[in-house]
């Protein structure tokens, strides 16, 4: 009996994936729920777990290839067993636990695997898995895992699998992965005035072909997980070619086209953040009670979401035929990652408390740069900030992040020598940088929408 | 905080509500001199005489008639109909004139009522005063059907339900009335129709009931507690409709697993309602199938106390009810 390995749908919006990397060659053995493969969709890496122990008989589908969830990509089985000639092309990834199929003519029986469950003979000849029954919750928690039931005690009537066996083994397993533990330092991308988005991070140094001629760093480990698929055109003696990754295509691909689609327009107002930063400092200690880090990208979210609701056709998307305003704010949040750049989504930020928003933002830019994002997360934005000051940069052009009608850059803080009321004074100004789709938003509506948040951070309260 | 009855808790607010609005008025079989047989309108008809609490001739049919006549004309009636079991001549006023008067006046006409009504066994009462009839009426839109079963929850219930311009049934469980006792706050408050309460937290097991069976099903769960460490989830729904599936769906995303405990007869009874839904909604939630216990399918609650004892969902049926679900 052999098991199939069908690609998985790593997302409810996700109906493909792309083979990143094999883990193991044919041959090898493996054990149940040890990384099998590396698939890939957009920017997301995932690692698959092996669905049953045994040998990988076979790849299916080679590496670089993309292929539909549910596509049966390769076969585990015992050692030495005939491959069948029987594989379907795709199953059913619903169907509960691992997909077991018998060969249809071995040469000579495959000796019976000892953990397979009893099977009966049913009058239409096939055959087919008896044993407890299972709920609609364990099935979808099973699918959804990739569990495969019969490794699971059951305590149930009649030793069936019940919802909290199922959570304890989970429980289990993910501990078994014992995960890296989170940094508690504040990250460089969030603290203020010392920054820049388009930093020159890693993937810049390592991944971009340099300016001048230098010897290439040594490679980062892990190595660019996806081979190209035709082989990488030769260097000369004093150049270094670098292949794309995967994750250098996509921004590639969706910066180019988001210059090609908007006629880009931009805005510049600055503001001072005295009341934000003393806000800050006065809830900081509190928040870190309840185990929140208080960032300033929760006020700039709130602030961005009032520039929002006083023009809502920055909200919006271009149709050729209409301007579609949202009544919901789904925030996307600019986030350098060590290979690059991505924009997960705050769904529906202007529900949240600052408490709350702060909670998610970490939440979410940790599990941005663990690479830990799930696909989902990745789009629906309806607008996009970026905190481009990190590393000091005032002023920033960013590119607008489509289909979304403008974004929002956040220079750095600086102390700067302001006027007021014919008074000198001090205070922590920032510029705010606003790109926008000038196919939507005229100037006096643009200004309007960073007037509101320039009004929001000055006249901070609480 | 004070400790009151069920019985009291009617009482008093009812008290309270003619006093806060002029327009309100009380009727029914023994309403006036004589309290109510249940003493639950005792003391009103000599607080605001015979104009505001009006005595009835034992008609159920008038009762509910006149009141949609009144409640048409500017008057907010609270009618008693003296036993829930005697509801049914007045069925046709109920569900053929006040539930759909302000669906076919096309909103021009409303109908602002209550109708109260004692119903439930375990009160010897035999089979024309045990009856739960709640399933006949939630059957139909445009009535409001409440249930609620502590003090507390009946005050701010019928706070609330004066305030609707629309039918309202409410149905006070008579075993309760002197059984129960429990705080009601002095401050005012008012609890929203269509919102269920959870009487007791737990983590294994999901339990929706309402009236007696309530009260019940808290004694079941403390025990199976106690003994064998179940816990389980008990959701009073206390208003039947609006029904509150966002509380039930919440429970059972963490329990996946639920029983609906009433009264009234299992085929057709509200639970079956609720059973469904749960199958259409939350069938993806369920690590069991969704259990139901409610009376036995026999024409009435029988007189002779041990059938009696043997129609209602006592604590230790419910418990083992209970403890099968969450073996499952």
């Amino acid at each position: 009996m052999a098991i199939l390995v069908p690609m998985p749908q790593l997302g409810e919006s996700v109906v493909e994936g792309t083979i990143n990397r094999w883990l193991k060659k044919e041959g090898d053995p493996v054990e149940k729920l040890e990384p099998l493969l590396e698939v890939a969709s957009e920017k997301v890496d995932t690692e698959i777990p092996a669905p049953a122990s045994g040998v990988l008989l076979k790849i299916l589908v080679p590496e670089g290839e993309t292929v539909e969830a549910g596509t049966v990509i390769a076969i585990i089985g015992q050692p030495g067993e005939p491959l069948p000639t029987n594989i379907p092309k795709k199953v059913d990834l619903h169907a509960v636990g691992a997909h077991e199929i018998t060969a249809e003519a071995p040469a000579e029986p495959a000796p019976a695997a000892e953990a397979q469950p009893p099977t009966e003979e049913k009058p239409d000849g096939k055959r087919r898995r008896r044993g407890p029954k299972v709920t609609p919750v364990v099935a979808r928690m099973a699918a959804e895992y990739g569990i495969d039931l019969s490794k699971v005690k059951g305590t149930g009537k009649g030793g069936r699998v019940t919802k909290k066996d199922l959570e304890a083994y989970i429980k289990q397993m993910e501990a078994a992965k014992a995960a890296p533990p989170p940094t508690e330092e504040l990250p460089p991308w969030e603290q203020p005035g010392s920054g820049q988005l388009f930093q020159p991070s890693k993937w810049e140094e390592e991944e971009q072909p340099p300016a001048v001629e230098k010897p290439k760093p040594a490679a980062p480990p892990p190595p660019p997980p996806a081979a190209p698929p035709s082989p990488p055109p030769a260097a000369g003696e004093e150049e270094v070619v670098v292949p794309l990754t995967r994750m250098r295509r996509a921004i590639a691909e969706h910066m180019s086209r988001s210059v090609l689609t908007s006629p880009r327009a931009a805005t510049f107002m600055e503001a001072d953040l005295s009341r934000v930063l003393a806000h800050r400092e006065a809830h900081k200690a509190a928040f870190a009670e309840r185990g929140v880090r208080l960032t300033l990208t929760p006020y700039f979210i709130m602030a961005t979401i009032a520039g929002l609701k006083a023009v809502p056709e920055a909200n919006a998307v271009f149709r050729e035929d209409a301007i579609v305003l949202k009544k919901y704010y789904h925030i996307g949040m600019a986030v350098a990652v060590p290979d690059g750049l991505v924009v997960p989504v705050i769904r529906h930020a202007d529900e949240y408390s600052l408490l709350g928003l702060a909670r998610k933002v970490n939440e979410v830019a940790e599990r941005a740069r663990a690479g830990k994002l799930l696909p989902d997360e990745l789009s629906g934005s309806t607008f996009s900030i970026t905190n481009h000051g990190v590393f000091g940069s005032l002023f920033g052009l960013p590119i607008i992040n489509q289909p979304n009608v403008g974004i929002l850059g956040f220079g750095a803080i600086q102390k700067r020598v302001v006027v007021i009321e014919d008074a000198i004074a001090i205070r922590p100004m920032i510029y705010l940088s606003f790109v926008f789709d000038h196919r939507v938003l005229d100037g006096a509506a643009a200004d309007k929408f960073l007037a509101t948040v320039k009004k929001t951070l000055e006249e901070w309260e609480e | 905080m004070t400790i009151k009855t069920n019985l009291q808790a009617v009482r008093d607010t009812l008290m309270e509500i003619m006093e806060r609005y002029d327009n309100v008025v009380v009727m029914g079989e023994d309403v006036g001199p004589r309290g109510g047989v249940f003493q639950a309108t005792r003391g009103l008809y000599e607080r605001f005489g015979p104009e505001r609490v009006i005595d009835t001739p034992l008609a159920e049919l008038s009762i509910v008639a006149v009141a949609i006549g009144m409640a048409l004309n500017g008057y907010h009636p609270i009618a008693e109909i003296q036993f829930a079991d005697f509801i049914f001549p007045a069925f046709n006023q109920i569900v053929n004139e006040a539930a759909r008067y302000r669906y076919r006046s096309n909103g021009a006409w409303p109908v602002p009522m209550i109708i109260r009504a004692p119903y439930g066994g375990g009160v010897a009462g035999g089979l024309y005063h045990s009856q739960s009839v709640e399933a006949f009426f939630t059957h139909v839109p445009g009535l409001y059907v409440l249930a609620p079963s502590t003090p507390k929850d009946i005050v701010g219930l019928l706070r609330a339900a004066v305030q609707v311009p629309d039918p309202v049934l409410f149905f006070e469980h008579k075993r309760l009335y002197g059984l129960v006792k429990g705080e009601v706050p002095e401050e005012y408050y008012e609890i929203r129709l269509g919102e269920a309460d959870i009487k007791r937290q737990g983590d294994d097991i999901t339990v929706v009931a309402y009236g007696l069976a309530l009260h019940e099903a808290i004694k079941a769960a403390d025990k199976l507690s106690e003994q064998e460490g179940i816990e389980a989830e008990i959701i009073d729904l206390r208003s039947l409709v609006p029904l509150d599936l966002d509380t039930i769906y919440e429970s059972l995303r963490k329990t996946s697993k639920i029983l609906i405990v009433h009264e009234d007869n299992q085929t057709g009874g509200w639970g079956a309602e609720i059973a469904a839904r749960i199958a259409e909604e939350m069938f993806d939630w369920l690590d069991a199938p969704v259990m139901r216990l409610g009376g036995p399918d026999v024409p009435a609650v029988p007189y002779a106390p041990p059938f009696e004892k043997w129609f209602l969902p006592t604590a230790d049926k419910i418990e083992a009810k209970m403890r099968e679900l969450a073996e499952y």
